[in-house]
């Protein structure tokens, strides 16, 4: 599928890529860095429902656990299955082929409350 | 030696001049109250170091000993050494970097054995151990010549390189070693703790540790919980997670655990009840929500290579 614009969270762990109402879900690049070289990624299961703001994966690296939750409510569709082989894609690619799972958007004007590619760069720098 | 082995478990006055061994400091319950190691040297005091963040509750603890030793008309004392640090150099290329800086033969300084060397000119006291399963020193150094000391072992090799807790912990989780606090504490005697072996035969002929009744009562009966090792699948196993046997009945928890670099596997130790202990025993850990197999194995995860005297 074409993905189109991605969408920051605020509180800038995760971002959701949306293309027709489906919505592909990872963490930053920023994320993966401060949690290390990652172990271990807890995949969710396909037909789960999920609030906004609800943990959907939890990704572990060598020293920590991070906690991944759904910037956008969402049923899951899909999982990144390479992920159970190969954990350290997300080190690798964060935001394109380390992303976690896909779902199908339950309210998009939630997307509204996100930062977009710009507003999140800009809120990058300013930090 | 009296005072020391009214407050440990080892046979202190059977030490060799300048030999040493890991031992435990137990309460009046057998609980353990601190690990350490204790050397018997040929300058005229027996050494012992416990862990930093035990220390208030340590001295408080051998100083309420020396008490009593004194007033039962022993000569003895205690000297605490609060202007000394430890730098541990630990790994198979220690002994080169370190003879550089060192007048005595360090091919003669076996495993657990100590001396007083100037080390790049420094007053230190050296001994053949550490925590991590391999071949290496501890260093004791006046605190104020400590950098000093750093600098002169980083300059001496390329191969020295700075680590921080992160790298100890996984290298004595490979080697089987407690960490105070989270696999052993004053809830857990050595039985438990599969400790038994620092508490020397004479000692438990003797039955003359703190709380050595309990201990070899538990000793003896074969019941209760003791401490494994364990490999995991897909998941790290962290403390306090979960053990359950293959019908998912909780029969452990884990205390310490953490991906293995030399192994590439996720190791752990944690408490089983008595029946799950043999090597091989297939379990279980519960992680987060999921459950993951795993398998009871002999500890260390990895040889270790302690500079042992060929005799």
């Amino acid at each position: 599928a074409e993905y189109g614009k991605q969408w920051y969270q605020r509180r800038v762990r995760e971002w959701v890529n949306v293309s027709g109402g489906v919505g592909r879900v990872g963490i930053t690049d920023h994320a993966q860095a401060a949690l290390g070289d990652i172990v271990y990624v807890d995949l969710p299961d396909v037909d789960a429902e999920f609030d906004v703001g609800e943990e959907v994966s939890s990704v572990e690296s060598v020293k920590a656990v991070g906690d991944v939750a759904l910037p956008v409510s969402g049923i899951v569709k899909a999982v990144n299955d390479a992920l159970s082989d190969t954990p350290t894609l997300v080190n690798q690619s964060a935001e394109d082929g380390g992303w976690i799972c896909e779902i199908e958007l339950t309210d998009t004007s939630e997307l509204d409350d996100l930062m977009d590619k710009a507003a999140y760069d800009a809120f990058l720098e300013s930090e | 030696s009296d005072t020391l082995e009214s407050l440990i478990v080892a046979d202190v006055a059977g030490l060799a001049d300048n030999t040493g061994t890991l031992s435990l400091l137990t309460t009046d319950q057998g609980g353990i109250i601190d690990d350490c190691i204790v050397h018997r040297t040929t300058d005229g005091y027996l050494n012992l170091v416990c862990n930093a963040g035990c220390a208030d509750k340590d001295l408080a603890h051998i100083m309420a000993r020396l008490e009593a030793a004194k007033s039962s008309g022993m000569d003895v004392d205690v000297e605490i050494k609060p202007n000394h640090s430890l730098i541990a150099v630990q790994g198979p290329k220690t002994e080169g970097v370190l003879q550089g800086g060192v007048r005595d033969d360090l091919s003669k300084l076996f495993f657990n054995h100590t001396a007083l060397v100037d080390v790049w000119g420094i007053p230190c006291r050296v001994t053949r151990c550490g925590y991590t399963g391999e071949d290496g020193v501890e260093i004791s150094v006046p605190t104020d010549r400590t950098v000093e000391l750093v600098e002169k072992l980083m300059a001496a090799s390329d191969d020295v390189k700075l680590a921080g807790l992160g790298a100890r912990d996984s290298l004595r989780l490979e080697a089987g070693l407690c960490l105070y606090g989270n696999d052993i504490d004053e809830t857990t005697t050595p039985v438990e703790g599969t400790l038994m072996w620092t508490v020397a035969k004479r000692r438990r002929a003797a039955r003359d540790f703190p709380g050595a009744d309990e201990v070899m009562r538990r000793f003896k009966a074969k019941e209760g919980r003791r401490r494994v090792g364990l490999v995991v699948e897909k998941a790290p196993a962290r403390p306090h997670y979960p053990i359950l046997n293959l019908d998912g009945e909780v029969v452990g928890e884990v205390t310490s655990g953490s991906p293995s670099p030399c192994t590439g596997q996720n190791i752990a130790m944690g408490y089983v009840d008595i029946g799950y202990i043999k090597n091989g025993t297939p379990l279980q850990v519960q992680v987060r929500k999921k459950v993951f197999p795993a398998t009871k194995v002999a500890m260390p995860f990895v040889p270790t290579q302690y500079y042992v005297e060929r005799k």
